[in-house]
């Protein structure tokens, strides 16, 4: 029934992207559109909700005659589609909420209205495929709709090149998870997850497919070092498909690694768990430092996304570690902190997508050097901005921290782990979990402060204005969300049970029976957090501070000039910069991280000209990986070009010596 | 009638922890001009000069906004409440479940981040200058102080500090070169994070490697007697950590008696005293650093903190 449900909602959203097509020159399309894909999006949420909390509901399968024609196409709803459902389709009517109101400012309507639900509808499709062959058809078709939403500004400078990237990544990426599901599927060609489910793959393959699944579902997802597109790629899109493609469509790339690692491939091996928290903590560390690097406002979010898929990975490879070892326990706390992450990144990402797609709509920027001063103009998108900003920098009582604070309990078991190097890597990967965290409030402090504080730098952040009542909706409703589930989270790990149940086949401790909700992982004398009562202490001792200083002190305000020690520039160019709020963490990491170098160029005595302060800053993995390899591609098309020039008489040489090379090695072969 | 003792002890300490931490203050720097062969400030000085700015109009520039107006409340309130869920003079404080070590710190955090905030509200090179800084300092001690956490909470099985101050007062610790190492990274920590000799100077307003100073340098008024509470409480709660997880001795545990009490609040003054004079002797004895070796400073801190918790798989206890 509530697999009916799902796919009814698919077909919705699909009919709502063919409405778009025919309709895309009429004025309503825009409403009908996005009307069509809140509610479809709403209604998912609905059912994934709903059979997530009622497991007994879960399991239901269907197979539909389209696809192949021996095998059909497989759909089942478990736990996990459920959890992954929830998450997407939430990020989806946020959006779809938001664009109601952002999208009246779209220039080219007809580039994104036929585009956008079928990407909603593409992901949904993803999640509930139960066999190799809809999951990758599912899988190419959520790409596709997503790379023709990142070209829909295809004339601004950069977004073709995003776009060409995107396009390659996402076919390298498509290309291994062919490569994993055809070793899974062996030689039987058992494409069906059940299938292969009952015959799981021997050790060899298995960690052959774990390398094809975190190149495939790491390419989307944006592990380092295969991220590079992802934030050239997701910024050029529409904001709200910015906040989807950051929020949502890395999970769904997760989904896909979570489904393979966990759910087909058998028992995992040990060192598993020493690769993936390994590749986890450097993304997450790289992920933050690029962002510190980055004055393009929806740019630093886009790598703040590497980071927080970072830190998902973390906790997944932590439980592939504990898995490994029958510690099914602690693999179940790490797997509830990665998948609880999953849950609060998709929530505080969309909403600061969703915050930089207002600012983008009323000021016409994205370079956060050339904003300033918007707490004035816009109160109310700068309030839902800060708690997003305070949530993804994991400070209490805000979502973020829960999932990181989870993730640090399960590092701490790693003592009990036999093998030497996990027990010497866990703690280290712990080491970069902090400094990520660490530096991720430096960049939200940078982020909020340079776009949203001080003085206006431009004339267009002196004159910007509120933006629409739909969009500060959306972004109110994921605040608020963020707060939910910083100071309840207790009933987000109980939500999370069944999906942990069916991975690990053990429990967190129920939550929700424990005194004032608090949240125990493990033991009460280990370790426990409450949300709810920081919260309200905070706000408590918050309130009564201000009441008796209000009610005793002096309440006299007078507005001056600034002090600035005695030397105010009227001047807003006196402001700190985001390149000088940036300097001393450049300075300390940038050296070694991206081989930054700064050259001052001096004119010499009586030039009048200004001095030069010059950086330079050095994208290791792409002057070490993609450079070469394209330079290598470019060497060999020119080449091979020749043969698009050859005679008639040439080319039948050709393909008579390629047979005869063919029959050989068959002949050979045999 | 158990419950309502430890709601008082609970309420004690909080009370506590903001009645002392101005002493603290103004004892570190008697102990620091008596040092320098000054006579010093008398001990209560820091109580008159909150009560001096609280009499005080506020002065706002035109481009602040709310948020430099909130913040204030917002710090005060994170460290606060920080300060009185770390066990000072008695174990077992009834709201102790709610956060353990890991929150305390990440609930230092929130305060930093409202502070650093507040530094670019209005809008001046100066502000900018210590928010900037601050974040740079804050990115190097937070995970040191994480490591710290980790280290000692690997040994006592436990992040809740009750359960570590427990863990530590029982016969199972012994001497353990770990913990040495985690001892001196948490105290390179404490130094960078309430802005002290070497890392910031406490005592300057007019230097261009200042930090906190900078931060804070637009407040006026109430609002900057209660920034300059916070800072006073932070410095109370990084000695009373320190005590509480390296030195626990004489800590009543809930349920001991009133003598218990009585002996532990005597303990936790002298621990203080003895905290604060080491303090002043430390930063009479060194010299200011530039800002950039901060980070040699810190990333030291941050190495000792991985090497000792590297370290508690394989050295041995003796």
């Amino acid at each position: 029934m509530a697999l009916e449900g799902l796919l009814w909602c698919v077909a919705v959203l699909l009919g709502a992207g063919v409405a778009g097509l025919a309709l895309t020159r009429r004025r309503g399309a825009m409403v009908l559109v996005y009307g069509a894909s809140l509610g479809a999006t709403l209604v998912a949420l609905v059912i994934a909700v709903a059979s997530l909390l009622a497991p007994a509901s879960l399991g239901a399968s269907l197979i539909l005659p389209v696809g192949l024609p021996w095998l059909g196409a497989h759909f089942r709803l478990d736990a996990l589609t459920a959890f992954f459902l929830v998450v997407m389709n939430l990020g989806g009517a946020a959006a779809s909420l938001f664009a109601l109101g952002y999208g009246r400012h779209e220039e080219t309507p007809g580039r994104v209205l036929p585009f956008y639900p079928a990407f909603l509808a593409g992901m949904n499709l993803v999640l509930i495929a139960a066999d190799a062959f809809t999951f990758l058809f599912a899988w190419e078709f959520m790409s596709l709709s997503s790379w023709a939403l990142v070209m829909a500004h295809h004339r601004r400078p950069g977004n073709a090149a995003a776009g060409y990237l995107y396009l390659l990544m996402a076919s390298f990426g498509t290309l291994a998870l062919i490569l994993a599901f055809g070793l899974l599927a062996g030689a039987s060609g058992g494409y069906a997850f059940d299938a292969i489910r009952q015959a799981p793959p021997s050790a060899g393959i298995a960690a052959v497919v774990l390398v094809l699944a975190l190149i495939g579902a790491g390419s989307k997802a944006g592990l380092v070092p295969l991220h590079v597109w992802l934030p050239l790629a997701h910024p050029a899109a529409p904001s709200h498909v910015s906040a989807l493609m950051s929020g949502v469509m890395t999970k769904v790339a997760v989904y896909g690694f979570v489904r393979i690692v966990f759910d087909l491939l058998g028992p995992p091996a040990w060192w598993w768990g020493a690769l993936v928290p390994l590749i986890g903590g450097v993304t997450a560390v790289m992920g933050v430092l690029y962002a510190l690097m980055e004055h393009d406002l929806k740019r630093l979010l886009a790598y703040h996304t590497v980071e927080n898929i970072g830190i998902i990975f973390i906790g997944l490879g932590l439980a592939l570690a504990f898995e490994a070892n029958e510690m099914s326990g602690a693999a179940a706390l790490a797997l509830t902190a990665a998948l609880l992450h999953v849950f609060n990144h998709s929530v505080f990402k969309s909403l600061l997508f969703f915050g930089a797609g207002a600012v983008l709509n009323s000021t016409g920027e994205r370079d956060m050097e050339r904003l300033g001063g918007l707490i004035h103009r816009m109160p109310r998108t700068a309030l839902a901005f800060l708690i997003g900003s305070a949530a993804i920098s994991a400070l209490p009582p805000f979502n973020g921290f829960v999932s990181e604070w989870l993730t640090f309990q399960a590092i701490l078991l790693s003592p009990a782990l036999p093998q030497w190097l996990l027990k010497f890597l866990v703690p280290a990967v712990g080491a970069m979990l902090a400094l990520s965290a660490a530096l991720a409030a430096a960049c939200f402090v940078k982020a909020f402060g340079i776009t949203f504080l001080g003085r206006p730098r431009t004339q267009v952040a002196r004159e910007a204005a509120e933006t629409d009542r739909w969009s500060l909706t959306a972004m109110f409703a994921l605040a608020a969300l963020c707060l939910l589930a910083g100071i309840l989270p207790g009933y987000f790990i109980d939500a999370l049970a069944p999906v942990i149940h069916a991975l690990t086949l053990a429990n967190l401790p129920r939550q929700e029976q424990l005194d004032w909700l608090t949240i125990v992982p493990i033991a009460q004398s280990r370790s426990s957090y409450n949300g709810l009562l920081l919260f309200f202490f905070i706000v408590l001792s918050a309130g009564v501070a201000a009441e008796v200083i209000h009610r005793f002190a002096s309440a006299a305000v007078r507005r001056s000039d600034a002090w600035d020690c005695g030397f105010p520039d009227p001047s807003p160019a006196t402001q700190y910069t985001a390149g000088s709020f940036s300097q001393p963490i450049r300075r300390v990491f940038g050296s070694v991280v991206f081989r930054a170098g700064e050259e001052v160029h001096l004119p010499p005595p009586g030039d009048v000209r200004p001095a030069r302060l010059e950086v330079r800053l050095h994208d290791v993995p792409w002057d070490v990986l993609y450079a070469p390899t394209a330079r290598l591609v470019g060497f060999a098309a020119e080449r091979l070009n020749r043969l698009q020039f050859l005679t008639i008489r040439g080319y039948l040489t050709l393909v008579f010596g390629a047979l005869v090379a063919l029959l050989m090695v068959l002949t050979v072969w045999q | 009638m158990a419950v309502i003792l430890d709601m008082l002890v609970q309420f004690c300490q909080m009370t506590v922890v903001l009645l002392l931490a101005p002493l603290l203050t103004g004892y570190v720097r008697k102990m620091k001009a008596q040092l320098l062969g000054r006579r010093g400030p008398p001990l209560l000085q820091p109580y008159r000069d909150l009560l001096r700015l609280l009499r005080k109009e506020v002065v706002l520039a035109h481009s602040a906004s709310w948020l430099f107006r909130v913040a204030p409340y917002l710090v005060f309130a994170a460290t606060w409440v920080a300060a009185a869920l770390v066990p000072t003079f008695a174990t077992g404080l009834i709201f102790s479940y709610a956060a353990d070590m890991i929150a305390i710190v990440a609930l230092l955090g929130s305060a930093r981040f409202m502070l650093a905030l507040a530094g670019l509200d209005v809008g001046t090179s100066f502000g900018g200058i210590g928010s900037s800084r601050e974040m740079m300092i804050a990115s190097l001690a937070e995970p040191a102080m994480l490591l710290v956490v980790f280290t000692v909470a690997l040994l006592a099985g436990s992040t809740q500090l009750s359960s570590i101050a427990a863990f530590m007062q029982g016969p199972g610790v012994g001497l353990r070169v770990s913990l040495a190492l985690a001892l001196v990274a948490l105290v390179m920590v404490a130094i960078a994070e309430n802005a002290r000799i070497p890392v910031d100077n406490p005592a300057t307003h007019l230097e261009l490697t200042m930090v906190h100073e900078a931060m804070i340098l637009e407040y006026s008024g109430r609002h900057l007697a209660v920034i300059e509470l916070a800072s006073f409480v932070k410095l109370l709660l990084y000695v009373s950590v320190i005590a509480c997880v390296f030195l626990p001795w004489g800590v009543a545990v809930s349920g001991q008696g009133f003598a218990a009490y009585l002996t532990g609040f005597a303990a936790y003054l002298v621990k203080l005293a003895a905290g604060g004079f080491l303090l002043a002797v430390f930063e009479t004895a060194i010299a200011k650093m530039r800002v950039f070796r901060v980070s040699d400073f810190l990333g030291a801190a941050l190495m000792l903190g991985l090497l000792a918790t590297l370290l508690l798989f394989v050295s041995r206890v003796t």
